[in-house]
C-alpha cells in the first residue's frame, strides 16, 4: 500500500466521501483547536485516466484537490480568523500525469486549478501544511504541498523531494545517475536526499518516524503533536494577503524525534 | 519598407502577412521593449548588474548576467506595466534560483503597487521548458513562488500570458500560463504540461510519438488551445498584432472568475459529448457531474 494512503488512514479521525477515488479527504483532530482537513492523492487502479493510476496528479486530481480544498474553505467563510481549519497535504506524488489525454485536455489548467485553491486558502488565513511522506516530485509536489505556508517532511531515507525523477533529471541534463549523485553532493539543490533538502531553508520539520511504510501509533502522534505546532507558527506568522512561501522560518528548521 | 510585390497588392489578405514583423524572432529583452510604449520601457535587474545563477558554473555551464529573465517596466497604451519576458534562448528558458526570483520579485512589486493606488499590470512573455532541473529543487520552489505572486497581483491587474513560440510553455510554467488572466497565443506557440518527448520516454511511442509533428501541434498548438476554450486571442506572428491582442486583454481588466477557478467548467470538460468524441473518451467512464461533497463537519 503507498505510503500516501497508510499515513492518510494513520491521521484520518473521520474520511469523506470525495468526489474522485484518488483523491482521499477525511477530517484530522489535531488535538486542540478545528480538525484539520487531510487530502491526499492515492492510487486508483481503475482512474479513467490509464496514465494516473499510481499516485500521479492528472486531471481529476487537479479539479479533486481544488473541490477539496475550496470546500474548506467556503466551510470557515464566516468563522473567525483564528477558528479557520488547518488543510494538510499529505504528499507523496511520483509526479504529474504523463499522457496524452491529460495534455489534450490541458493538464496545467487542472494543476493550475489544485496551486490557485491551496493559495487562495493561505491568503484567506488557513494554515496550510505539507507533510512529505515520501515522494514529491515535479508537478505532483507544485500542485499538491508547494503552496503551503509550513512543509514538514519525514527523516526517512525514502523521501525523495525533486523536480524530476531521477533517471530523467539525468537524461535531460546529459548525465548518468552516478554522475549525477556525485554532483549532487556539492551542488545540494540536485540532491534527492531529504536531509540535504532540509539545508536549503524550505523545511520547517524533519519527523523522525520509526516506520515511515507503517506507521505506529507513535509515530502518528508524532506527526500529529508537529502539524499541531505547524499550525500554530502558520497562525502566528501568516500575513494574510501577501505571499508568505520565504527561505526560512521564524522559529527556524527543526527536528523531532520519535520514542521508537 | 521594401517595395511590396504586385501579388500581395493585388490580394489584401496577404498585405498582412507581408507587412509584419516577427515577434517571435525576437529575444527576451527586445521582445519585452517591442510591446511598450515607445521610450518608456526601463529593465531592472539588467545585465550589467551581474546577478547571475550561482548554480551553474560547478557544473560547467556558462551562467548567463540577466539569468535568462528580463524585467522591462514601462507603459502599455499610456497606463504602467511590468513585462516579464523569459529568454528560451539560454537553457531552455528554463527558471532556476534567480531568474524565478526576478519574475516574482517583479510580480510582488506591482502587486504592491496597485494596493497602494498605482496599478500596474503584468505581461509574461512565456518561453519556457519549465524548471531548470540544473538548480533541482531550488528551481521547483522557484516556480511556486512564481505562481503565489502571480496569484497575489491577478485579484487586483490582469496578468497577461504571451505564448508565440518557437519554444512555448511547457512544464511547471504551463501552471503560469494557467493561472494568467487572459491568454495570447500564435500559431506558433504551444501550451502544454508535458512535451511529447518527455511523455514518449516515460510511456512510450504509442501514448505519445513525438516524431508525429501534426499530432503535438494538434494537441499543444495555438490553434488547438484557441478553439478548444483555453486562450483568449489567437495572433499573426507580428509585434503589432501581439501588442494590440496584449492591450485589449489588459483593457478587459479583472474577470469574477478565473479559469483556474471554474472548476464546473473544467470537470463538464472532461464528460461532455462533445469533448468525448472529440478526444475518444466515450467508455472510460469520466464522471459526469459532481457528487456531492464531503460531509460538512463544524
Amino acid at each position: 500500500m503507498s505510503r500516501s494512503q497508510t499515513w492518510f488512514d494513520a491521521l484520518a479521525t473521520q474520511t469523506f466521501p470525495s468526489w474522485y477515488r484518488s483523491v482521499a479527504l477525511a477530517d484530522c483532530d489535531l488535538g486542540g483547536g478545528p480538525a484539520a482537513r487531510l487530502l491526499s492523492v492515492v492510487p486508483d487502479p481503475d482512474n479513467a485516466f490509464p496514465r494516473a493510476r499510481r499516485g500521479e496528479v492528472g486531471l481529476l486530481e487537479g479539479i479533486g484537490l481544488a473541490r477539496g480544498v475550496r470546500e474548506v474553505i467556503e466551510l470557515d467563510s464566516d468563522v473567525a480568523d483564528d477558528q479557520r481549519r488547518p488543510i494538510v497535504a499529505i504528499v507523496d506524488v511520483p509526479s504529474q500525469a504523463y499522457g496524452r489525454l491529460e495534455e489534450q485536455f490541458g493538464e496545467y489548467l487542472y494543476i493550475a486549478a489544485a496551486v490557485d485553491a491551496y493559495a487562495t486558502a493561505r491568503v484567506a488565513g488557513h494554515p496550510v501544511i505539507a507533510l512529505v511522506v515520501g515522494s514529491a516530485i515535479s508537478g505532483g509536489f507544485l500542485a499538491h504541498g508547494l503552496q503551503a505556508s509550513q512543509v514538514l517532511a519525514l527523516d526517512d531515507d525514502q523521501i525523495e523531494i525533486q523536480a524530476i525523477h531521477k533517471p530523467a533529471a539525468a537524461r535531460i541534463t546529459l548525465r548518468t545517475i552516478a554522475e549525477l549523485d556525485e554532483l549532487a553532493k556539492t551542488v545540494t539543490p540536485l540532491s534527492f536526499d531529504v536531509r540535504v533538502w532540509a539545508t536549503l531553508g524550505y523545511c520547517d520539520g524533519l519527523l523522525k518516524v520509526s516506520r515511515a511504510d507503517r506507521p505506529t501509533s507513535a509515530d502518528a502522534d508524532l506527526a500529529r503533536g508537529a502539524l499541531r505546532d505547524a499550525v500554530t507558527w502558520a497562525r502566528a506568522t501568516l500575513p494574510t494577503g501577501s505571499s508568505p512561501l520565504r527561505r526560512s522560518a521564524p522559529a527556524g528548521p527543526h527536528s523531532r524525534s520519535g520514542s521508537g | 519598407m521594401s517595395d511590396t510585390p504586385a501579388l500581395v497588392t493585388e490580394r489584401p489578405e496577404l498585405q498582412a502577412l507581408w507587412h509584419r514583423r516577427s515577434f517571435l524572432e525576437l529575444d527576451a529583452r527586445a521582445r519585452a521593449f517591442s510591446l511598450l510604449d515607445d521610450g518608456t520601457g526601463q529593465e531592472y535587474c539588467d545585465p550589467f548588474d551581474r546577478i547571475e545563477s550561482p548554480w551553474l558554473e560547478p557544473q560547467g555551464l556558462v551562467p548567463q548576467a540577466d539569468d535568462g529573465v528580463v524585467v522591462v517596466k514601462g507603459r502599455l497604451a499610456g497606463e504602467p506595466c511590468v513585462m516579464i519576458g523569459i529568454e528560451g534562448a539560454f537553457q531552455g528558458g528554463s527558471i532556476g534560483e534567480v531568474s524565478g526570483a526576478k519574475a516574482t520579485c517583479a510580480l510582488q512589486l506591482a502587486a504592491r503597487d496597485a494596493r497602494a493606488g498605482q496599478p500596474v499590470s503584468a505581461v509574461l512573455l512565456l518561453e519556457t521548458g519549465g524548471v531548470r532541473l540544473q538548480e533541482g529543487t531550488l528551481g521547483l520552489n522557484a516556480v511556486a513562488e512564481i505562481l503565489s505572486a502571480l496569484l497575489e497581483l491577478r485579484g487586483l491587474r490582469p496578468v497577461i500570458g504571451v505564448v508565440t513560440g518557437p519554444l512555448g510553455s511547457y512544464g511547471g510554467m504551463s501552471i503560469v500560463a494557467g493561472l494568467c488572466t487572459r491568454i495570447v497565443l500564435t500559431h506558433e506557440g504551444r501550451l502544454g504540461f508535458n512535451g511529447a518527448q518527455v511523455i514518449e520516454s516515460e510511456a512510450g511511442a504509442a501514448e505519445f510519438d513525438s516524431s508525429d509533428h501534426a499530432l503535438i501541434w494538434s494537441v499543444n498548438g495555438g490553434a488547438q488551445r484557441y478553439a478548444t476554450g483555453l486562450a483568449d486571442a489567437l495572433v499573426l506572428d507580428d509585434v503589432p498584432a501581439v501588442r494590440q491582442a496584449v492591450i485589449t486583454a489588459v483593457a478587459g481588466g479583472v474577470p469574477a472568475r478565473h479559469r483556474s477557478e471554474e472548476l464546473d467548467v473544467l470537470a463538464a470538460r472532461l464528460s461532455s459529448g462533445d469533448d468525448q468524441a472529440r478526444f475518444s473518451l466515450t467508455g472510460l467512464g469520466i464522471p459526469p457531474a459532481p457528487s456531492p461533497g464531503p460531509g460538512a463537519a463544524s
